[in-house]
């Protein structure tokens, strides 16, 4: 069924109690053309373009749990092309384009508010490095604007400009960046690959790749063995654990990111502001909650729950940017268990394995880039080579020096 | 979570920076092989975890620490030297 103000007034008409279900619910096959680990939004966005941009349509996204229970559904909804280097700017600005048309593609509402994104800078440095990434940006035909003080107290008047160690220099502004609803991803790529042929299996845990002769033949399943030719894992915190499966050893560490939702306010912020000073962004939601995070807790982990220590940091960074947090309580934290990469960029590659392709390594950046993850993906499985989008993220780039790395931190899977 | 330093006793996790696997070897050759792997790669398990854990709040000293990454159990803590010491044994 196609959503409109129809549809939805029909069903308002019966009480909304006669909607169909989104996606169906089906048994997994005996085998597929092409099967999918990981039901987040980076699996379900390659089988929605598999199916809408290749036609392979025999496809199964096999999920462990229910569908957004990964990071998909924990993430804070930023979404930006605010990038520097080559072979990420392109990349990003793809996804932004993909989010723009997105809810008209897919027939869903996701809540894409391009409500601005707002990097603030407190050191001579730091704004000159705003400016050559600004720059950089706009090479890439990507929209960045540098702000001085005063351009970011007309936006916000409540930031704490005087702040005597964090004074605030500026920022760097992109209009079309913002935010978009989470779940609504998950669920809009679920229903439209749904639509077009896919089966979408949750409840599905893959516990072992089968490979012979170097090639793929098929996974085993807690819902029995289902054979395939083409695998594509995209399993965001569980890749090491997944790729293993095969005999990989992934460039990866999984830790654990929190996020923090406070008591609904009255619209305070209407678009996204991140510290520069600390790690700690904040939007609202429209529900008027304030969403915010900050940095991984610093240790290896799959507990999707992180500590007491890190609460209290992410908290210290937002109210030395706004004072009046203070006076906010804090309703719900959580955690979600990030692919930190050892060069703060993501793997969209095939395998040594015949027939084996990789998503993996998002960092705590990954929600943004889903519709091009899947697009790229996509494309990487059904002519069994990269777009020249995902060209530069290659599985064996930081064996040949070819790392792409934004923060220039060097190998150090938790300080990208 | 509760670390006990071996010098310091049970002391918050706030203290500790932590420098991830324990487990891998500094490579003695020049074979760059060897060196990509061991700058790059971790087997990253889900489970019973040896890492190093710098005490940078308290004593300074490197320890290599046995947590497990599922649960965030921690099941002991010793110096990187003993652990060295105790994997050269081997
Ligand atoms: C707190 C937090 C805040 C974040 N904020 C942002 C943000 O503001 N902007 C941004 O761009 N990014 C953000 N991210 C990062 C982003 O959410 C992730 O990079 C992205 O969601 C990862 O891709 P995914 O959606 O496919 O992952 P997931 O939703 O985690 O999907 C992976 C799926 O694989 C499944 N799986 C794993 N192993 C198996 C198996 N063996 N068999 C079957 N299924 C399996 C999992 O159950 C999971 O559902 C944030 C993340 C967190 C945790
Ligand atoms: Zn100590």
């Amino acid at each position: 069924m196609k959503y409109s103000i129809f549809s939805l007034l029909k069903n308002t008409l019966s009480g909304h109690r006669n909607w169909a279900p989104a996606w169906r619910d089906p048994q997994p096959k005996k085998d597929y053309d092409v099967v999918i680990v990981g039901g987040g939004g980076h699996g379900l966005a390659t089988a929605y373009y598999l199916a809408k941009v290749h036609g392979i349509t025999n496809v199964a996204v096999l999920e462990k749990s229910w569908l957004g229970s990964g990071n998909v559904g924990r993430n804070t909804t930023i979404i930006r092309s605010n990038y520097m280097l080559p072979g990420n700017n392109p990349f990003y600005e793809w996804s932004m384009k993909l989010w723009e048309g997105l809810e008209q593609d897919f027939n869903f509402n996701a809540m894409v508010s391009q409500r601005g994104v707002l990097n603030l800078c407190h050191t001579d440095p730091q704004r000159d490095a705003f400016a050559r990434r600004g720059n950089a940006m706009r090479i890439d035909g990507v929209d960045a604007e540098l702000l001085d003080t005063e351009g970011v107290r007309e936006m916000y008047p409540f930031l704490d400009f005087s702040n005597a160690r964090f004074p605030i220099k500026g920022g760097i502004l992109q209009r079309r960046g913002g935010t978009v609803r989470h779940d609504a991803v998950a669920w809009g790529y679920a229903r439209g690959a749904d639509a077009r042929g896919v089966d979408v299996i949750q409840n599905c845990e893959v516990t072992a790749i089968k490979t012979e002769k170097g090639k793929v033949v098929g996974v085993q399943t807690n819902r029995g063995y289902i054979a395939t030719k083409k695998l594509g894992l995209a399993a965001a915190g569980n890749s090491s654990e997944v790729a293993a499966m095969a005999g990989l050893k992934l460039p990866i560490e999984s830790h654990v990111l929190q996020a923090f939702v406070s008591e609904g306010l009255k619209p305070y912020i209407d678009g996204v502001v991140t510290f520069g000073a600390g790690h700690f962004y904040v939007s609202q939601s429209d529900k008027g909650g304030l969403v915010f995070g900050g940095d991984i807790d610093g240790y290896n982990s799959y507990a999707r729950r992180g500590n007491l220590p890190m609460v209290e940091h992410v908290i210290e960074a937002g109210v030395a940017m706004i004072p009046g947090l203070a006076r906010v309580r804090v309703l719900r934290s959580w955690g979600g268990i990030m692919d930190m990469s050892m060069d703060g960029s993501p793997i969209i590659d095939k395998t040594p394995i015949n027939g084996l392709y990789l998503n993996a390594g998002w960092c705590y950046g990954g929600f943004k880039a889903t519709p091009a993850s899947g697009w790229c993906f996509a494309h990487t499985i059904a002519r069994n080579e990269p777009h020249k989008l995902n060209a530069a993220y290659r599985l064996d780039r930081l064996r040949t020096g070819h790392m792409i790395d934004e923060k220039g931190q060097g190998a150090t899977p938790n300080l990208h | 979570m509760l670390i006990t330093c071996p010098h310091c006793g049970t002391r918050p996790v706030e203290e500790f920076t932590f420098n991830g696997d324990a487990s891998i070897t500094r490579p003695t050759s020049g074979d760059m092989d060897q060196w990509h792997d061991y700058v790059y790669l971790r087997h990253n398990p889900k489970g019973r975890f040896e890492e190093y854990a710098h005490h940078s709040g308290g004593c300074r000293a490197w320890l290599v620490v046995t947590r497990d990454t599922a649960t965030h159990e921690i099941f002991g803590a010793v110096t990187a030297r003993d652990h060295a010491k105790k994997r050269s044994a081997k």
